[in-house]
């Protein structure tokens, strides 16, 4: 048990790269403040698709197409492709999966899951169980809103603590042949309800998730949050930031200068999207956009991504149950 | 911490609603909905027969009013700043049922939005019915006693 620390931590010796990754996001993320990061802007949100289902699945396949084009990897030498999204049954992925024909895992963990598909890629690149592992999530706001919500046009006023589901992708390809950053660590979090209900704020039901997997992940790693240069949650939105940050401070860790959260800074104040993004692609296009940026730019030598998933259904949130949360945190270093 | 100690830390530290802010909107998109209204009303006084012939007149007018509006996207965008007063009107209603319609056209015409149609508008139905049962038996059985 040698990859093992402490209760919750696996640690890769063997340091898998992200050798490569792609991120497209919609409009209106091209718009925010982190435009420049991301890899692709679409004009639109609905190129030419009849459904936003179709397109969602398209935006996957695209993000997938150009990942592998960049270091000229054939879909064949890829050994596992890891992928979920916010859909029943993941459909945006399994629809993706069947163009390509790499043997395929679908993974859930609401917005959480692109973390578990890099800590379940290193853990296979690890294990020798494989040479390249793709992973890949994407959202779309418009089915996300239909799979939780309202129908688009409903008279709905949103308010404060609501989220705004990220239109995008993004795909990575880990493996040893090439240079990239380094996964090094994975914290995989265990379900945390603190019995809150309310679906219109999920910031606050995710943020004990979040706090529960970092502050493992230092206990297991025997670090404090000062010894990463970015510490970026996902997306907890201003709502959850603020409850973690308060969840810290209680317990008087040092270095919250260090905490960063993608949904919170997806977009600008000016775009009325409430509390912050949210969904699958929000921290994938983050990590892969913002944080890639800062490893590769020097700004940063070491983060640790931690994505939160609030895991409800519209079913449980009907009747009346709690929202479970998730986090995975996953350490990259330059 | 315990689920209870950190329930109370939410609800002390959840952004307030802006009440008042959010009243004042209600009342003035409301208010400017009905007047349309009455216009409206006003201008079928003239051209129907009886009240009630102008009455439905109005309301189907008021109707098609919130169906394009919500057709063309932008009846969300009034209810976003107007709440109730974008809801409770009958502009409100058509966009329940438009929005729904919209929505689920995808799904086919039958299953999709045949079916769905109402998944919103429904339960308006069901217990405006209902209610209009209570209110008119209540007063049959006042009218019947004294």
């Amino acid at each position: 048990m040698s990859n093992r620390l402490g209760l919750q931590t696996l640690t890769f010796s063997k340091r898998p790269r992200l050798h490569s990754s792609y991120t497209i996001v919609g409009p209106i993320e091209g718009k925010g403040p982190h435009a420049l990061d991301f890899d692709e802007i679409l004009p639109d949100d609905v190129l030419e698709q009849k459904t936003p289902e179709k397109t969602e699945r398209l935006i996957l396949e695209m993000a997938i197409e150009k990942t592998l084009r960049q270091r000229n990897t054939k879909a064949e030498d890829v050994n596992f492709f890891l992928a979920g999204d916010l859909l029943n049954q993941i459909t945006s992925s399994t629809f993706a999966a069947s163009t390509y024909g790499m043997p395929f895992l679908g993974i859930y963990g609401a917005c959480s899951t692109f973390a578990q598909g890099l800590g379940l890629a290193s853990v296979l690149l690890e294990g020798d169980f494989a040479a390249q592992v793709l992973v890949g999530t994407a959202s779309h706001y418009q089915t996300a809103e239909r799979q939780y919500r309202y129908p688009i046009e409903l008279n709905v006023q949103h308010i404060a603590s609501n989220q705004h589901t990220v239109t995008g992708a993004g795909v990575a390809l880990l493996g040893f042949d090439h240079e990239g950053p380094q996964v090094t660590h994975a914290t995989f979090g265990t379900v945390v309800d603190m019995g809150l209900k309310d679906a219109q704020d999920m910031g606050s039901a995710m943020a004990p998730a979040a706090f529960s997997t970092i502050k493992q992940h230092l206990n297991d790693t025997s670090r404090s949050l000062e010894d990463y240069d970015v510490v970026l949650t996902g997306d907890l939105g201003k709502q959850g930031r603020k409850m973690l940050r308060l969840l810290f401070a209680q317990e008087d860790y040092a270095g919250l200068d260090r905490l960063q959260d993608g949904g919170s800074q997806i977009y600008s104040e000016g775009q009325k999207a409430g509390a912050g993004g949210s969904g699958a692609a929000c921290i994938a296009v983050m990590t892969l956009g913002y944080v890639l940026n800062l490893l590769k730019s020097a700004k940063a030598r070491r983060v640790l991504i931690v994505a939160t998933g609030a895991l409800l259904s519209p079913l449980t949130v009907l009747q009346g149950e709690s929202i479970p949360c998730v986090a995975h945190a996953i350490a990259l270093e330059a | 911490m315990k689920p209870k100690e950190y329930q109370k830390l939410v609800q002390d530290n959840s952004p307030p609603r802006p009440l008042l802010k959010n009243m004042l909107w209600a009342f003035l998109v409301g208010g400017l909905i009905c007047t349309l209204g009455q216009v409206v009303l006003n201008i079928a006084g003239r051209t129907e027969n009886t009240k009630a012939e102008a009455s439905a007149v109005t309301l189907a007018v008021m109707i098609l009013i919130g169906t394009i509006l919500t057709a063309f996207g932008v009846y969300d965008e009034i209810a976003e700043k107007g709440g109730a007063g974008a809801a409770v009107p009958i502009t409100g209603f058509a966009n329940t049922v438009t929005s729904a319609a919209m929505e689920f056209r995808r799904e086919g015409l039958l299953l999709g939005m045949g079916a769905k149609m109402f998944i919103i508008a429904g339960p308006v139905i069901v217990y405006g019915i209902l209610s209009g049962f209570i209110v008119t038996l209540v007063k049959a059985l006042v009218l019947k006693l004294f």
